[in-house]
């Protein structure tokens, strides 16, 4: 099938604009943060900012939604074929899964350290991994494509903010540990007097993590199922597939972490952030640079 | 083990114990589990002899040093080395340690009764409390038996200790579902040991218009189990009609292949009735306990050789191996039946060019311009030998080249001195198929999902645990309601809004707007 060049060429101009979108709402996060002090006592504080945050946020999503719908379009296939194309979904993910939260609780504490890598992503995928949009190779043509992948960019969007919060909780755990030994509260003060206390970011953190290992579990199976029929087996350690499972081993880890005792808090959390930094790994380096069946990455190399 | 040393056998004994206990605690399943995360890392790092046996060569040449010490300890074999089996199986031993006594536990907490009211409802996290009129019997004796009824509706169970308290908890799935995904984990543990015991994998080569058995001999490369039979052999016979391959024509991606399909006709036993079945990427063809698989595919030239008389000594397809992404393939033909012997070496290109820094080569895979590019060897071919010789290579230590030459489909080579002369008739494909057969597959799949199952039961279902208690203090009749989480990620504070209001309710109180529950978390 041919690539409808208009439709490819909308689909940059969409991305584009999400990622002005994002941009205010990166700086207008940075303003509702920066006035956000004592958000928890006093709500008010930095609300405004906030809400236009928000709403750039909605924007800029809608905004790559349509630029995800018309690169799909363009090929007559899902829109996650290559790594531009798992970026730009990824990042699609990342957003609407903090949206929906935010529908839930308060989160505009987090928009910016939500903004920041969602935007970080979209700039790597525009410059260095951007791709034409094209068919697909043939060991990507099944609807495994749509099960295994989809769950994939969904769970590592949920990682992505539950890393976040991890972040967030260890820098909130650093200056109430510092006030517990009464010393002074350090530099990071500023961060953990805009954030909830370093207990509820933990109780946040495991909620997210929680509500997505089965999805992650999910994925590593639809892949090995996937691999069955691509390949003849279903596990053969190939370098993504080893990748895979360490992850799904880290995060293992973390929740026994968290039922473990002396292991809570702070030692969880940097769990968390050990088997984050395999899932960016096996993004970000193994489809580059180790040799595999999965060399589907569309960069030169 | 006797009678005259018990100290020794105590100590075995007590230290073994000890280790049980180590083993099976979460401490130690923690760091197991971070073993096997790390035990993993050097696998996708080194090359691996079971995926890759070329690059693991090339690395022990280029590392004489080294390569000799990383392949002692398994580094080229990570997944079958000593030291990742034992992690797995001590990681297996703990979790089966783990699961026993929790099932028995779980067993018998699910046939007993929900825990004894906490002496003060109110100084649980979350609770509420309203006052009634009346005496606190009269409360109670009203209010248990339609609340309990109530509860046990909704699937909470239920104990009422007449006159002292209502007693309901739920969510016994949460640990159901962790024995579950636990079990299933062991499960996928064992299915993928038996599996790879029982199972073989190899791959065939057929040519358009030939066929091939499932025997050994018939195989190109060929790995089996460590408990592999040849009798796990299915006897099938596959032929292949034709195989289609689609290109990317233009655009970036050009020249990548599109699509695959290889029509097949197929047998499963040789006397069972033919069969035919299109193989895709994507979609394999099962019969019996093997799968076949379409994995790669290439070209394979016609040739029709006649010796110096004129009389046909060779005429057949043969198959080339394909060297980069355009199909640039090399292979030979070795002619026995003459004399003296004739051997071929060829560069056969789809789509033909010769550049003076490449040679000749291929620009495209599609056969847009194929040309064969040869040079002709005469001798011997050490064929008699008896050693068995790799057909792809020609042994060129008795022969002698005679001359070379460029050709496209049609014509013809004459050979100098009257060796013969060599056409090229045309161009078939071929496909390499990937033959497997893992019984353990069914089990690992049944374990992958029931451990699915088994994690969003552990992870989604919460265990709770309701009291209801009608107390007097100093003539003041109140109704009080406490709730918990068994796991500190619980908020219970819409259990005790609801239970509070289905009490109000039975007890006719009104909703007072600013009661609700004593504390919210978030
Ligand atoms: C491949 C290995 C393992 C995986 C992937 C795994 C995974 C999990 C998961 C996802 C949970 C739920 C955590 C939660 O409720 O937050 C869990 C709970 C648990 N695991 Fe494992 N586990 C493994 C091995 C083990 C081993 C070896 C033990 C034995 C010491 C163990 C003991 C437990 C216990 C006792 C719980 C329940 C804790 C609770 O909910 O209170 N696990 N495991």
């Amino acid at each position: 099938m041919a690539i409808n060049e208009t439709f490819a060429q909308a689909s940059n101009m969409f991305v584009y604009g999400s990622m002005g979108a994002y941009t205010f709402a990166m700086f207008s996060f940075a303003a509702s943060f920066a006035q956000g002090r004592d958000r928890e006592t006093n709500p008010e504080n930095g609300r405004k900012a906030g809400n236009i945050s928000m709403s750039l946020s909605w924007l800029g999503t809608i905004l790559l939604g349509a630029g995800e719908l018309l690169r799909g379009l363009s090929a007559g296939r899902v829109p996650w074929g290559n790594m531009y194309e798992f970026s730009i979904t990824g990042t699609f993910g990342i957003m609407i899964v903090f949206l929906a939260v935010s529908l839930r609780r308060d989160v505009r504490w987090l928009g910016l350290f939500i903004i920041l890598p969602a935007l970080l992503t979209l700039g790597l995928a525009i410059t260095v991994l951007y791709t034409e949009s094209a068919q697909l190779i043939p060991a990507l043509k099944s609807y495994w494509l749509l099960i295994h992948v989809s769950a994939a960019i969904v769970s590592a969007g949920v990682f992505t903010i539950g890393a976040s919060v991890s972040i967030l909780q260890l820098m909130a755990s650093h200056v109430e540990q510092r006030i517990a030994d009464g010393k002074e509260p350090g530099r990071l003060e500023k961060v953990a007097r805009r954030v909830p206390s370093s207990q509820v970011l933990d109780l946040f953190s495991y909620k997210l993590h929680a509500f997505v290992f089965p999805l992650w579990t999910f994925t590593v199976v639809a892949g090995a199922i996937w691999a069955r029929s691509a390949w003849g087996r279903y596990w053969g350690w190939d370098p993504k597939e080893t990748w895979s499972f360490i992850t799904w081993v880290g995060y293992a880890a973390y929740l026994h972490a968290r039922i473990t005792v002396g292991w809570k808090g702070n030692r969880a959390a940097y769990i968390a952030l050990i088997a984050f930094s395999t899932i960016i790994f096996n993004f970000f380096i193994v489809n580059i640079l180790f040799p595999g069946l999965h060399s589907y990455s569309g960069v030169n190399k | 083990m006797t009678q005259e040393q018990p100290e020794i056998v105590l100590g075995v004994g007590g230290w073994l114990r000890w280790f049980w206990r180590q083993l099976t605690t979460m401490r130690v399943a923690l760091q197991l589990l971070f073993l096997l995360a790390v035990a993993a890392v050097p696998g996708s790092i080194f090359p691996q002899r079971t995926t890759s046996i070329g690059k693991v060569n090339s690395y022990l040449a280029d590392n004489p040093t080294t390569g000799p010490w990383l392949d002692r300890f398994g580094f080229f074999d990570v997944y079958g080395s000593v030291w990742f089996s034992a992690i797995y199986l001590l990681l297996m031993t703990s979790l089966v340690g783990c699961i026993l006594p929790r099932i028995a536990i779980h067993w018998r907490a699910l046939r007993s009764q929900p825990p004894a009211a906490p002496r003060n409802l109110l100084k649980l996290d979350y609770s509420s409390s309203f006052e009634v009129s009346g005496s606190a019997d009269a409360a109670s004796a009203r209010l248990f038996p339609q609340i309990a009824q109530q509860l046990r509706s909704k699937r909470w169970r239920v104990e009422v200790l007449d006159g002292e308290f209502v007693s309901a908890e739920r969510g016994y799935l949460r640990e159901t579902g962790n024995l579950i995904f636990h079990i299933a984990v062991v499960l996928i543990l064992v299915s993928v040991a038996f599996g790879s015991a029982f199972s073989y994998r190899g791959q065939v080569i057929v040519r358009e218009g030939t066929s091939a058995s499932n025997v050994i001999a018939q195989y190109d490369s060929f790995s089996p189990g460590r408990l592999f039979t040849t009798d796990d052999l299915v006897p099938f016979n596959i032929a292949l009609d034709d195989l289609k391959v689609q290109y990317e024509a233009e655009g970036t991606q050009i020249g990548a292949a599109r699509d695959f399909a290889a029509h097949v006709r197929f047998r499963e036993t040789p006397t069972a009735e033919e069969q035919t079945a299109v193989i895709g990427v994507n979609s394999p063809l099962n019969v019996g306990n093997a799968s076949v698989f379409l994995i790669g595919h290439g070209y394979a030239p016609h040739f029709l050789i006649k010796d110096g008389n004129g009389a046909v000594v060779f005429d057949d397809t043969v198959v080339f191996l394909p060297q980069d992404p355009n199909f640039t393939s090399t292979g030979v033909v070795k002619v026995a039946d003459m004399s003296p012997q004739l051997g071929i070496q060829a560069i056969f290109a789809p789509t033909g060019v010769v550049t003076e820094t490449r040679g000749p080569h291929s620009l495209f895979p599609d056969l847009l311009d194929p040309m064969l590019f040869m040079s002709a060897w005469t001798g011997d071919l050490g064929l008699d030998s008896g050693a068995p010789q790799n057909v792809y290579t020609l042994d060129k230590s008795k022969l002698k080249r005679i001359d070379f030459e460029e050709i496209s489909p049609g014509e013809t080579w004459t050979l100098p001195d009257g060796v013969g002369s060599v056409t090229f008739v045309g161009v078939d494909q071929f496909a390499t198929f990937n033959i497997s057969s893992d019984p353990g597959q069914n089990f690992a799949l049944a374990g992958a999902l029931l451990a699915i199952v088994g994690v969003i039961g552990s992870l989604y279902v919460q265990r709770r645990r309701v009291w209801v208690r009608v107390v007097d203090r100093d003539g003041r009749v109140a109704v009080e309601i406490g709730a918990m989480s068994r796991y500190e990620d619980g908020d219970v504070s819409d259990v005790v809004t609801e239970v509070d209001s289905q009490c109000r309710d039975i007890l006719n109180v009104p909703k007072s707007p600013s009661q609700g529950t004593e504390e919210s978390q978030d």
